[in-house]
C-alpha cells in the first residue's frame, strides 16, 4: 500500500490534484463575486420591467442577497456543494436542475465537434509536417490559417443556408436526444458538429504540424534513420509516436475550450444546451443561472485538463518511472 | 557588416520579412484596412442608417456595391463604419490586454517567489474560464454596449500576454549576459529597461498580431449576441445575426460583413505568423539559411 | 583491396553556393582506426554523413566517390540500398547521448529494431542478441536495463547503450561523431577504452572525429586534419605528431593544453591574502514533476587566495564548482560559511557597499554566444560596469576608457560599434573580459571560460589572461574540467567532487604526486602528449 502512495505516478497525480482543487477555489470565488460585483443592484435589473415592491423583496430574501455577505459566501459554498446553485431569477426553476437539462446536448456536441476535428487535424496536422517546405504544406498551412480566421457563427449560418435551406438536406436547427432517436440526433448534429469541429481542426492542425515537426529535428530520429529502419517506422514508431504526447494535451485544452466555446454556435443553430442557456441568462441578467453555468463550466474544464495530464503522466515514462 | 571566419551574415529582420510574399501581400491589406477604417466616415456614399424601404434587399449594383439589406440601408456603408468600430475595439482593448499583462508577466517573471505565485494562480484561474464565457460574464456584470466591450475583450485577454511575458522573461532572467549583470551590481530598473525588455520583444510582437485577430473574432460574436455594439451603431457581427431570415434570398447581407471579418482576421494572422518565422530564433536560423542558396 | 573498409575519393558537398567539403578522400582498413581532426566549421560531420550516405541537409548536393568494402558505392546510391547499409554494415554513434535515444522506447526496444531489420530475428531472438550486447558493453545489470528507459541512466551509460544500437548488427565500419565530447573526462576514458576492445574483437573499422587532439591521439592509426573542408594533412598518427608537416596542424598541436607543458609564473612569497572562504555550505531545493528534493551542492568548503595567484578549481559536472563561482558573485545564497574579501564580509553585505564589493569581484562564463546581450552594441555592453560604478565622466569619457579596455585584450577600438552576431566565439570572449575588467576588478572568476572554444583560439585567449595577470596583478578564481588548462594557469589547485574538496594543494605538487585517488584517476584518464601508439605494443591503457 505505501508503494502505492509514494509511487511517482500517484505523487504526480496529487501534485495536479492539489493545483486544480485550488485554482477551483479561486473560480469559486470569482464567481461568487460575479453578483457582487454589479454596480447598481442586481435583483432590481433582473426584475426589470416586472419590478414591484413585493416581487422584489421576495426575489431578494430567496436568493439570500439581505444577508452579510460573508454569510452568503459560505451559503454559497455549501449549497453548491450539496448541488444546490440557488434558483432562476427569472422563471424560478431550480438552477442545478436546469444545468443537467442541458448539459447532455452541449457535451455531444463537443464530443462529435472534437472527434470531427481531431479526424481531420491528425493526418492534416502528420502529412503537412513530414512534407515541410513542400508546396502540400503550404496548401494546408494556408487552409488551416482559413479556418483560425473564419467566424464560427457565419461559418454555420452558411451552412445552414447551403444545406439545410437551399439544398434540403439537414434540417435548419433543433435536437433529438441520442437515446431516443438516433437516426434524428445525427441529423441534427452534423451541421453544428461540423461548425465547432471544422474550425477546432484548423487550430489544432497548426498544432500537431509544429509538435511533429519539433520532434523529427531531435537526435533520436537521426539515430533511427542511422539505423536503417524503414521510412514507415521511422515515421511513426519515432516521429509521430512522440509528438503524440504534446497533442494530447492540445486536444484535451481544445475540447475544454469548445465547451465553453459553443455559445455562439449553439444560437445559430437552436442548440438547446448550456451556451444558449448562458446566453439567455446574460441578456436577461439572470445571475444565479449564470453564475451556476459559468461554475459548471470551469469545473469541467479543470477536470479535462486534469484527466489530460494524468494520461500524460500514464504515457510518458520519464514520469510514470521518475 | 563585414563578416568574419565562420560567422554567416544576419540579414536585417525586416529585410527578411519582406522576402516572404504573403507577409508584405497581408500587410498591404491590414494597411488598407486601416487607412479605410480612418476614414470611414467621410467616404460612406450613403448614411449609415439610411432607411430607403422601396429599395429593401436590392442585389449589388454599381449603385450599392453590397446591395441594400431589408431596411433599404446601404452595405457598403454599414461595412465601412462597423469595420472602423470593430477595428477600434480590438486596437484598445489589445492595448490595455498588452500594457496590463505585460507588466503582470515581467515583474512575475523577474523577481519571482511569492509575488510569481499568486500573480500566476490568478491568472490560472482566469485561464479555467473559456474565452467568451469570461467576457459574456463581464458583460452580464457591466451591461452591454462598446465600451463593456472593450473592457471585457481587455480583460480576457491580459493573462495570455502576461503568460507570454513571463515565460520570456524567465528564459532571458537566465541567460549569462543578464547573470553577469547582476553580478557586476547593476541595478534591476537597468536590468529590465536594456537587457529583458528588449529581448521579449519578439514573442510579445507576435502575440500582438494574434491577438488583434481573435479580439476582432471576439468583438464581432459579441455583437452576434446583442451584447457588444449597441444599434443603431452598425456592427459586423450584428449585421450578420440581421442577415439570418434573408440569407437565401439575399446572399449580400451574410457574405460581405462575414468577409470583411475574415479577411482582417486573416490578415492579423499571417502577419503574426511571419512576424513570428522572422523573431522566433528556431524558424529564423532556417529561414536565413533557405534565404542565402 | 577489399581489406579497404571505406575509399572515399573526391569527396564534394555543397548547399546552394557554399562549398562545404571540397575534394576529400580518405580510406579505411579493417580493424583501424581512422581520426578525422577539426575546429568547429571544419566540415568534418558533414564528410562522414556524405560519405556513408546520410546526409539530409535540405539542398545538400554531394560528389566524387565513397566505396563500401570494395563493392558498393555510396554517393548517389539508392534509398533502399542506402537503408540496408545504415545500421546493418554501417553503425553510428553521435554526440549527445541525451537527445540521441528515444525517451518513450526502452533500451532493449531500441537495440533490437535495428536485429529485426537486418537480421531478420525474431522478437526473442533479438532479445537475447541484446541482452548479450548490453554486456558486451559493460552496462551493469543487463537484464534490467532491457526494460528501463534512456532517462534512467547516466550520460556515460546512454553512450554505452548507443555503441551497443550501432555495433548490434556487427557492422562493417563504425562511425563515431564526437562520441565524447559532452562526457566526463573519466567516462571519457571509459568509452574509449570500450571501442578499442570491441573493435579487437569484432574487427570493425572505425572513423572516429574529433576536435580534441587529445583523444585522437589515444584511438587513431591514421589521422586526416580537415580545416574549412579542406584535407591539410594526412598521415599515420605518430608522423601526424612528432613531424606535423603543415602550419595549421603545428598551430593546432601547439595550441594543445598538455600537463606538464606549462605553469604559470611564480608568486612572490609574501603576496596579501585577498580571499578567504570558510565552511560554505550550499543546498538547492529541485522541484520535480514528481516532488521536491534536495541536492547538497557544496559541503563545507574552505580556501584562500593571494593577490596576483590563480586558484584552479577542478571538478566534473556536478562537482558543485560553478555554485561556489555563484555565491561569490551573488547570484547564489549560501546556506552557511563566510568568505572575506579584503576584510569585507562577501556573503552578508547590502547597499551601496554591496555594489562596492560588486566592483571588486568581476565574472567570465563558458558560453560566448549568450554572454554577450545580442540586441547592445559592443561599446554599451562593455560601459555598463563604467556608469554602474560611476567610473568615467560622461559619454567621452566612457567612450575613450571602453577603447582602452579592447586595446588591452588585443581587438581594434572601431569593434566598439559593432553588435556580437558579428564577432567570432574567440573576439566575444574578449568582449566578456573587457567588460570583466572594466569595473577593475581585485578577483576576477573564470567560470569554464575557455570550454567552449576552438583549441587554438582558446590558447590565445589562455595567453592573453596570462598576460593581464602579470601586467594588473589580477588575482584569477580559474574553474574548469580540463587539467592541463588548470595545470598551464594555476599556481595552486581544489579538485572537488559532489561538492566536497578532494584535494587542495599547490599546483606543481599536485601534478607531480597525487595524493587523493581521485586525483589520480583523473590525471590517469586525461589523454597524453603522446599518442598510443608511441607507447609501443604490449603497454597496457
Amino acid at each position: 500500500m505505501t508503494a502505492a502512495l509514494t509511487h511517482p505516478i500517484t505523487r504526480f497525480i496529487a501534485r495536479r490534484l492539489l493545483y486544480s482543487l485550488v485554482v477551483l477555489a479561486g473560480v469559486l470565488v470569482a464567481v461568487f463575486a460575479l453578483v457582487h460585483l454589479v454596480p447598481g443592484d442586481p435583483v432590481r435589473i433582473a426584475l426589470g420591467t416586472r419590478y414591484s415592491p413585493e416581487a422584489y423583496s421576495a426575489l431578494r430574501s430567496a436568493s439570500g442577497l439581505d444577508r452579510p455577505i460573508v454569510e452568503q459566501f459560505f451559503g454559497y459554498l455549501a449549497s453548491a456543494f450539496t448541488g444546490d446553485l440557488g434558483v432562476s431569477f427569472r422563471n424560478g426553476d431550480p438552477v442545478t436542475v436546469t444545468l443537467l437539462e442541458r448539459l447532455p446536448a452541449t457535451v455531444s456536441l463537443g464530443v462529435v465537434g472534437i472527434f470531427i476535428a481531431m479526424v481531420i487535424a491528425l493526418p492534416a496536422g502528420i502529412f503537412s509536417a513530414l512534407r515541410e517546405g513542400r508546396i502540400s504544406d503550404a496548401i494546408v498551412r494556408i487552409t488551416s490559417q482559413f479556418g483560425v480566421s473564419i467566424p464560427d457563427f457565419w461559418l454555420g449560418i452558411l451552412l445552414i443556408a447551403l444545406f439545410a435551406t437551399t439544398l434540403g438536406w439537414l434540417p435548419t436547427s433543433g435536437y433529438r436526444p441520442l437515446l431516443e432517436d438516433p437516426a434524428g440526433w445525427l441529423r441534427h448534429i452534423v451541421l453544428p458538429a461540423l461548425t465547432v469541429g471544422l474550425v477546432a481542426a484548423a487550430i489544432m492542425t497548426r498544432y500537431v504540424r509544429s509538435a511533429v515537426l519539433e520532434v523529427a529535428s531531435m537526435g533520436y530520429v537521426r539515430t533511427a534513420r542511422s539505423k536503417g529502419l524503414p521510412p514507415r517506422v521511422v515515421t511513426f514508431r519515432h516521429t509521430v509516436r512522440n509528438a503524440l504526447v504534446p497533442v494530447l494535451t492540445i486536444t484535451g485544452i481544445q475540447l475544454a475550450t469548445i465547451l465553453g466555446g459553443v455559445i455562439v454556435v449553439e444560437v445559430v443553430f437552436a442548440w438547446p444546451g448550456l451556451g444558449r442557456l448562458v446566453y439567455n441568462a446574460v441578456a436577461a441578467r439572470d445571475y444565479p443561472v449564470i453564475q451556476g453555468a459559468v461554475l459548471l463550466i470551469a469545473t469541467l474544464f479543470l477536470v479535462i485538463n486534469l484527466i489530460v495530464d494524468v494520461l500524460y503522466a500514464v504515457v510518458d515514462p520519464r514520469i510514470r518511472l521518475a | 557588416m563585414s563578416t568574419l571566419t565562420g560567422e554567416s551574415t544576419r540579414v536585417a529582420s525586416w529585410r527578411l520579412l519582406l522576402r516572404n510574399p504573403v507577409t508584405v501581400v497581408s500587410a498591404a491589406v491590414l494597411g488598407v484596412v486601416v487607412v479605410v477604417a480612418v476614414v470611414a466616415n467621410w467616404i460612406t456614399p450613403f448614411g449609415v442608417n439610411d432607411v430607403d424601404v422601396p429599395n429593401a434587399l436590392r442585389a449589388p449594383s454599381g449603385e450599392h456595391w453590397f446591395g441594400t439589406d431589408e431596411l433599404g440601408r446601404d452595405v457598403f456603408s454599414r461595412v465601412l463604419v462597423a469595420m472602423q468600430a470593430s477595428m477600434r475595439v480590438a486596437v484598445v482593448s489589445v492595448a490595455f490586454a498588452v500594457v496590463v499583462g505585460v507588466m503582470v508577466g515581467v515583474i512575475a517573471g523577474y523577481r519571482g517567489g511569492w509575488v510569481d505565485t499568486v500573480f500566476m494562480r490568478v491568472v490560472d484561474v482566469m485561464f479555467a474560464f473559456p474565452v467568451l464565457l469570461l467576457a459574456l460574464a463581464v458583460v452580464a456584470i457591466l451591461g452591454p454596449g462598446t465600451t463593456t466591450t472593450i473592457l471585457a475583450i481587455g480583460i480576457v485577454y491580459t493573462p495570455i500576454f502576461a503568460r507570454v511575458a513571463r515565460a520570456s522573461t524567465l528564459s532571458v532572467r537566465v541567460e549569462p549576459y543578464v547573470q553577469m549583470s547582476r553580478a557586476m551590481g547593476t541595478g534591476s530598473l537597468y536590468i529590465l529597461g536594456r537587457h529583458i525588455v528588449p529581448n521579449i520583444a519578439g514573442p510579445l510582437i507576435v502575440q500582438t498580431s494574434l491577438s488583434l485577430a481573435f479580439a476582432i473574432l471576439s468583438e464581432a460574436a459579441l455583437s452576434f449576441l446583442g451584447l457588444g455594439i449597441q444599434p443603431p451603431q452598425p456592427s459586423l457581427g450584428r449585421m450578420i445575426f440581421d442577415s439570418q431570415g434573408f440569407v437565401t434570398m439575399a446572399w449580400w447581407m451574410a457574405v460581405f460583413p462575414g468577409a470583411t471579418i475574415f479577411v482582417i482576421v486573416l490578415a492579423f494572422n499571417l502577419v503574426g505568423d511571419g512576424l513570428r518565422d522572422v523573431l522566433d530564433p528556431k524558424q529564423r536560423t532556417m529561414i536565413e539559411a533557405r534565404s542565402q542558396r | 583491396m577489399t581489406d579497404q573498409v571505406l575509399s572515399v575519393r573526391g569527396l564534394r558537398v555543397r548547399i546552394g553556393r557554399r562549398h562545404i567539403v571540397r575534394d576529400v578522400g580518405f580510406a579505411v582498413q579493417r580493424e583501424q582506426t581512422l581520426g578525422i581532426v577539426g575546429e568547429s566549421g571544419s566540415g568534418k560531420t558533414m564528410t562522414a554523413l556524405a560519405a556513408t550516405g546520410l546526409l539530409d541537409t535540405p539542398g545538400a548536393v554531394v560528389d566524387g566517390s565513397s566505396i563500401l568494402a570494395g563493392e558498393t558505392e555510396l554517393v548517389g546510391a539508392s534509398a533502399r540500398l542506402l537503408r540496408s547499409v545504415h545500421g546493418g554494415r554501417i553503425g553510428f554513434v553521435f554526440q549527445d547521448p541525451g537527445t540521441s535515444l528515444n525517451p518513450l522506447l526502452t533500451l532493449g526496444r531500441q537495440i533490437t529494431e535495428s536485429l529485426e531489420t537486418h537480421r531478420k530475428m525474431t522478437r526473442r531472438q533479438a532479445n537475447t542478441r541484446a541482452l548479450e550486447l548490453l554486456e558486451a558493453v559493460g552496462l551493469p545489470d543487463p537484464e534490467s536495463r532491457l526494460h528501463a528507459y534512456p532517462h534512467q541512466l547516466s550520460g556515460g551509460q546512454r553512450q554505452r547503450v548507443m555503441v551497443a544500437i550501432a555495433l548490434a548488427c556487427d557492422p562493417e565500419l563504425l562511425i563515431a561523431d564526437e562520441p565524447t565530447t559532452s562526457l566526463d573526462v573519466t567516462t571519457q576514458a571509459q568509452i574509449v577504452e570500450l571501442v578499442r576492445d570491441l573493435q579487437r574483437d569484432f574487427g570493425t573499422a572505425v572513423v572516429w572525429i574529433s576536435h580534441d587532439l587529445g583523444v585522437i591521439g589515444q584511438v587513431a592509426d591514421n589521422v586526416t586534419v580537415l580545416r574549412d573542408g579542406e584535407i591539410v594533412e594526412q598521415a599515420p598518427i605518430l608522423d601526424v605528431f612528432d613531424d606535423p608537416q603543415h602550419a595549421y596542424t603545428q598551430e593546432l598541436l601547439h595550441a594543445r593544453p598538455i600537463v606538464g607543458r606549462s605553469a604559470p609564473a611564480p608568486l612572490g612569497n609574501d603576496a596579501p591574502l585577498l580571499l578567504r572562504v570558510d565552511g560554505l555550505d550550499v543546498r538547492f531545493a529541485v522541484t520535480t514533476p514528481v516532488g521536491r528534493s534536495t541536492v547538497h551542492a557544496v559541503k563545507r568548503l574552505s580556501f584562500e587566495l593571494k593577490r596576483g595567484m590563480t586558484l584552479g578549481l577542478v571538478g566534473e559536472s556536478g562537482s558543485g564548482k560553478s555554485t561556489v563561482a555563484g555565491t561569490l558573485t551573488g547570484l547564489v545564497e549560501p546556506d552557511a560559511g563566510t568568505a572575506q574579501l579584503d576584510g569585507v564580509d562577501v556573503f552578508d553585505v547590502r547597499g551601496a557597499a554591496g555594489r562596492a564589493l560588486r566592483r571588486k569581484i568581476g565574472l567570465v562564463f563558458q558560453d560566448p554566444f549568450s554572454s554577450l546581450n545580442p540586441r547592445m552594441r559592443v561599446q554599451t555592453a562593455i560601459e555598463e560596469p563604467l556608469r554602474v560604478h560611476g567610473l568615467a565622466k560622461g559619454r567621452s569619457g566612457r567612450e575613450t576608457r571602453v577603447a582602452e579596455l579592447l586595446e588591452l585584450v588585443g581587438l581594434p577600438a572601431a569593434f566598439a560599434s559593432r553588435y556580437p552576431h558579428e564577432l567570432s566565439g574567440g573576439q566575444r570572449q574578449r568582449v566578456s573580459i573587457a567588460r570583466a575588467l572594466a569595473a577593475e576588478p581585485e578577483l576576477l572568476i573564470l567560470d569554464e571560460a575557455t570550454a567552449s572554444l576552438d583549441v587554438s583560439v582558446q590558447a590565445h585567449i589562455l595567453d592573453l589572461l596570462a598576460q593581464l595577470q602579470r601586467e594588473l596583478g589580477l588575482t584569477y578564481l580559474f574553474i574548469g574540467h580540463d587539467l592541463a588548462v588548470i595545470q598551464q594557469m594555476s599556481h595552486e589547485v581544489l579538485v572537488m567532487r559532489d561538492g566536497e574538496a578532494v584535494e587542495y594543494r599547490p599546483a606543481a605538487q599536485l601534478f607531480a604526486d597525487p595524493e587523493h585517488e581521485y586525483t589520480r584517476a583523473l590525471l590517469a584518464a586525461v589523454p597524453p602528449a603522446r599518442p598510443r601508439a608511441a607507447v609501443g605494443a604490449g603497454e597496457g591503457s
